[in-house]
């Protein structure tokens, strides 16, 4: 897939995600700066991570107001493919592009460590190079990653299979220590309907190198690489 | 106000050095030309107390590229390109605001190392905290630790290692020093000496306001009763905006418009212009009415003095300020054509048409307070003598791997982002250093912090040479090639003999060391006056070492695994003067600090280093704190596995444990017995401790004590302490 | 005019900061402090002397984006 990967002021992740793109497509992602309007071309839409507008207000309310974000709605429409990963999951929530919001750890504090994900359906683009089931690690950054939407909109997400990825112990249990930043039944990730839109909180574009400890991550860009 | 030496002394400057400001002006200065002088003579700005010795520390070597005097020391790294680093205290302001000392002493050092052209890729941090069980330790601990993770993970730098020590001497002066690594091309360097008559001097970054008035001077004195007070000069940091400026000016950088270029970091405006002109031989004409302003009706005075973060001063060449100002604006940065470049040598300041300041650049610079304060000599320690053992080797083993200084720092960790830039081989605690990996490149840097200020206490000289020795084996402990030191000078009052002979011994001992070891200081901050009502720090010269690893995937960590050998490189006498077991245990701190025989470290270090570079090695630790049965242990709990120890001492078995001999190692290795033909053959003293196994740790005699309760142990204080009240 | 937007989370929404803070104060000595919730004000200058047009733009700003409306509810004062 064609990628891009839309860079806001404050978002400070993006070299990661590129490396990881590049790491298994063999191309480089074209990056494209928050006031551009011309995606046109592009099979793959990443929002990134970091901190775009200093997290000022609310984690992602303000990009979620930037022009190029019609863009993506247009590009979604179209039918591409569209991930967001940590801050791009609150900018996704933030603009309504997926359900719920990403509240502040229920620790109150900045969360930093590997954290293990498991697999819920392998039968989508994001997930497709994972065992059903199966088990990664991955690192997480955040401070606000806890995620809510009320009791309706969850037993929809379950009931529509549109959980991704849960917080578990390395065995694949669901406990309330895995689940170290208070999220709503354990999730880390979700789709949208038709399964082309997906985000999570984690950074599997941390994890794609044997160097850095461990490559849990690549199967999910190698998904994307197809 | 009227200006005289009233004025002048409530601005920190001496009757004598107010006498030397009317003499260079002819006449009574201005307030701005009075707060110009103050701050460029503080303490902070001006080095006049330790001057004089930071001219014996050794700055070069053939990799040394920029030594001091510059933004941040600068070495060459291979491949073309140039490491560039320094470590900056904040201590101050942290104590009065933990949250905004923290995080803007952060942003500071981020823009010290930016500026001179380099994307920073690892934070470090050194911090030393006061009496554990008092509530304002704990107040201070957690808005510190939360302040350097709000500015590092906004801006995106990881923060990849660093040190804390508790002790009662920093109850009312916690120590915070901040050190960034960044990388640039070694011949893209940019420098701050300003050049070219009529070329335009910008502003770019944050609008100016009221922050830190007088905080280079607030650097610069003593705590008193009425510290609280001085609550509204703390400076509050915005990441955001400075993470937009690091990539603005980066931006700038791969372009020819640069001529010189500064950031504005204590005594804002005027350190950076001042600096930049003098530096370059100019003079400059300043029109503060240009300069971007957050609040309505500042004056020269408070213009000039401001501390307001995230702002940058440049020089560019003409023809490119407009290609400047669409990168700036590109950025939604402030940008401001604020003076230009003169011949007259003089800094000439502007306001509402008004000339609020005309100084001379040469004798403000040349004329500067250099004082050679009377110092004496530490007195040596008595011998300590003959210590029993009154808990044995397993209880110890399990008090000591809980107690405060080496606990598990995971919850400290936990809180800054250290995997972001996907480069970090070697995250914090994985490693004695950091290991970041060059993007694009298969080498690596190590990095890492080090001092132990009871040592520095208890010996200037010893301790100061013990802190780049230690650094110096971290470093080697991961395989890397140690290349340069950064330092942060922390101690009291230079004015009292017995702290100056403090800081003079500190200076020897470190040449000494950074001759031995062939690892120069290239960068370096002091921080003078941290004391509060006569009491002072203990001597701190907190190191930053910066090594190099050629294959970032030849560097080796801590963490045991099964079915290796331990060996222990290095001579162990037993010594337990100053160590952790005797304060811990003992209940005292007494004695003299470990000898450092630098022969003996070089010796020991560059064999360890050719064994892990010649794959032998698969697990590699220095002994430090606490000796070599926490290093071992360390190691077992890093990698969850278990040792069982054969090696039966010579002496008493708590001194060969817990001593704290220097110039030591425990490697994990496969074929112990060529590591110990090698080390034999390199005249090395080596001793095979024990073997690693799945279980427990086994101590000789036989008692095993479970991994589970060891960890339980070293991982209780920090989220005890920090839990919060129910 | 200046307008006052109170942004607070809804009632059904979990609140550990306000949580902490109740925490806080108890253990400083005020044990009458029953359940705490807390939230943000943002204060905005609006160049407009109508006070039903204020309040009634500011409204707009804070649905749009100063609240989000899954997890927050707010409030406009304008004075």
């Amino acid at each position: 897939m064609k990628a891009g990967i839309v860079v806001f002021p404050g978002i400070n992740r993006e070299r990661d995600m590129a490396i990881a793109l590049e790491g298994s497509s063999g191309r480089k992602p074209r990056m494209i700066w928050h006031r551009e309007t011309d995606l046109s071309g592009l099979d793959l839409i990443v929002v990134p991570g970091g901190f775009s507008y200093g997290d000022y207000l609310r984690c992602g309310a303000m990009a979620a107001q930037s022009p190029v974000m019609a863009e993506i709605r247009a590009h979604v429409a179209r039918g591409g493919y569209l991930m967001g990963v940590c801050n791009g999951f609150q900018i996704l929530t933030e603009a309504g592009l997926l359900p719920g919001a990403l509240l502040r750890n229920a620790g109150l504090r900045f969360l930093s460590m590997d954290c293990h994900l498991r697999v819920e359906r392998n039968d989508t683009v994001f997930a497709g190079k994972y065992a059903a089931k199966q088990v990664f690690r991955a690192p997480m950054a955040h401070g606000d990653g806890n995620y809510f939407a009320d009791d309706a909109t969850l037993d929809r997400l379950e009931g529509e299979g549109l959980v991704a990825f849960r917080y578990v112990t390395p065995e694949g249990d669901m406990t309330a220590e895995a689940n170290r930043n208070g999220s709503a039944r354990g999730i880390a990730g979700i789709y949208a309907p038709g399964f082309r839109v997906m985000a999570l909180m984690p950074h599997p574009e941390d994890l794609v190198d044997p160097l850095m400890g461990g490559t849990d991550g690549k199967p999910l860009f190698d998904g994307l690489a197809a | 106000m009227i200006v005289g030496e009233k004025l002048a002394r409530s601005f920190g400057l001496s009757g004598e050095e107010y006498a030397r400001v009317l003499e260079i002006m002819g006449r009574v200065p201005s307030l701005t030309e009075l707060g110009v002088f103050s701050v460029m003579w503080s303490e902070h700005c001006s080095y006049k107390s330790s001057r004089v010795w930071l001219k014996t520390l050794p700055t070069t070597a053939p990799w040394v590229i920029h030594g001091p005097g510059e933004n941040a020391g600068v070495v060459d790294i291979g491949e073309g390109l140039a490491a560039i680093f320094k470590m900056e205290s904040h201590n101050h302001p942290s104590f009065i605001e933990p949250y905004q000392g923290a995080a803007t002493g952060v942003g500071g050092i981020l823009r010290d190392v930016f500026t001179m052209g380099a994307r920073p890729i690892a934070n470090l941090n050194a911090l030393r905290f006061g009496d554990p069980s008092l509530a304002r330790t704990k107040r201070v601990v957690d808005g510190v630790v939360r302040g350097i993770g709000g500015y590092g993970n906004c801006v995106g730098v990881p923060t990849v290692g660093g040190e804390i020590n508790f002790h009662p001497a920093y109850n009312g002066n916690p120590l915070v020093n901040a050190m960034t690594v960044g990388i640039a091309r070694a011949d893209r360097i940019f420098l701050s000496a300003a050049a070219g008559v009529g070329n335009p001097v910008v502003y770019v970054g944050s609008k100016t306001g009221r922050d830190g008035i007088h905080g280079a001077t607030m650097a610069s004195t003593e705590f008193g009763q009425n510290s609280e007070d001085k609550r509204p000069t703390v400076q509050v940091g915005d990441p955001f905006v400075e993470k937009l400026l690091i990539e603005a000016c980066l931006e700038l950088m791969a372009t020819d418009a640069i001529v010189a270029i500064q950031d504005m970091g204590a005594a804002g405006l005027t350190s950076s212009s001042v600096e930049m002109a003098g530096k370059g031989g100019v003079g400059l004409a300043l029109d503060l009415d240009a300069v971007p302003q957050r609040e309505t009706g500042m004056t020269a005075y408070e213009m000039m003095l401001s501390e307001s973060q995230e702002r940058m001063l440049i020089v560019l060449r003409p023809d490119r300020q407009e290609l400047a100002r669409a990168i700036f604006e590109k950025w939604e940065l402030d940008f401001a054509v604020i003076g230009h470049l003169t011949d007259t040598g003089r800094i000439v300041v502007s306001h509402r048409g008004r000339v609020e300041a005309d100084i001379p650049l040469a004798p403000l610079a040349d004329q500067a307070p250099l004082y050679h304060r009377p110092y004496v000599d530490t007195p040596k320690r008595a011998a300590l003598g003959e210590v029993a053992d009154p808990v044995g080797i397993a209880a110890a083993l399990t008090t000591l791997i809980g107690c405060p200084d080496l606990c598990s720092r995971a919850w400290v960790w936990d809180q800054y982002d250290s995997t972001i830039g996907g480069q970090t081989v070697k995250r914090p605690g994985a490693a004695d250093a950091a290991i970041v990996r060059i993007d694009g490149s298969n080498r690596a840097l190590a990095l890492t912090t080090d001092c132990t200020p009871r040592y520095c206490l208890a010996d200037p000289e010893a301790g100061a040479a013990q802190a780049v020795a230690e650094a110096w084996r971290n470093i080697t402990a991961t395989g890397a090639r140690p290349l340069a030191i950064t330092d942060n000078m922390n101690f009291g009052n230079p004015e009292k003999p017995e702290i100056m002979g403090q800081f003079a011994a500190c200076v020897r001992g470190m040449a000494a060391a950074c001759v031995a070891l062939d690892f120069p200081v290239v960068s370096g901050n002091v921080s003078l006056y941290n004391e509060t009502e006569g009491t002072g720090i203990l001597p701190t010269p907190a190191i930053g070492g910066l090594g190099v690893i050629e294959d970032a995937g030849a560097a080796v960590g801590l963490a045991l695994a099964p079915g290796l050998d331990l060996v222990l490189i290095g001579a162990t006498q037993g010594w337990l003067g100053q160590s952790l077991w005797l304060r811990e245990i003992g209940g005292r701190e007494d004695g003299p600090p470990p000898p450092v025989d630098l022969a003996a470290e070089r010796r020991n270090g560059d064999f360890v280093r050719a064994r892990i570079l010649a794959g032998e090695v698969a697990a590699c630790h220095d002994v430090s704190d606490g000796g070599v049965l926490i290093a071992v242990a360390e190691m077992a709990l890093a990698g969850g596995t278990g040792v069982q120890l054969s090696h039966l001492p010579a002496g008493a078995p708590h001194e060969f444990w817990f001593g704290e001999d220097q110039g030591r190692y425990v490697l994990a290795v496969i074929d112990a017995a060529a590591v110990m033909a090698a080390a034999a053959a390199a005249g090395v003293p080596a001793v095979l401790l024990g073997a690693s196994a799945l279980g427990d740790l086994t101590l000789p005699d036989g008692v095993a004590i479970s991994l589970q309760g060891l960890r339980a142990a070293h991982e209780r204080f920090f989220p005890a302490w920090m839990a919060p009240a129910t | 005019m200046k307008a006052i937007v109170t942004v607070m989370l809804k009632s059904g929404v979990l609140d550990p900061q306000g949580k902490a803070i109740g925490q806080a104060l108890h253990g400083l000595g005020f044990p009458e402090v029953g359940e705490v919730r807390a939230g943000k004000v943002i204060e905005l200058e609006l160049n407009e002397t109508d006070p039903a047009r204020a309040k009634a733009r500011a409204e707009e700003m804070a649905r749009k984006l100063l609240a989000n409306m899954v997890i927050e509810s707010f409030r406009v004062e304008v004075a």
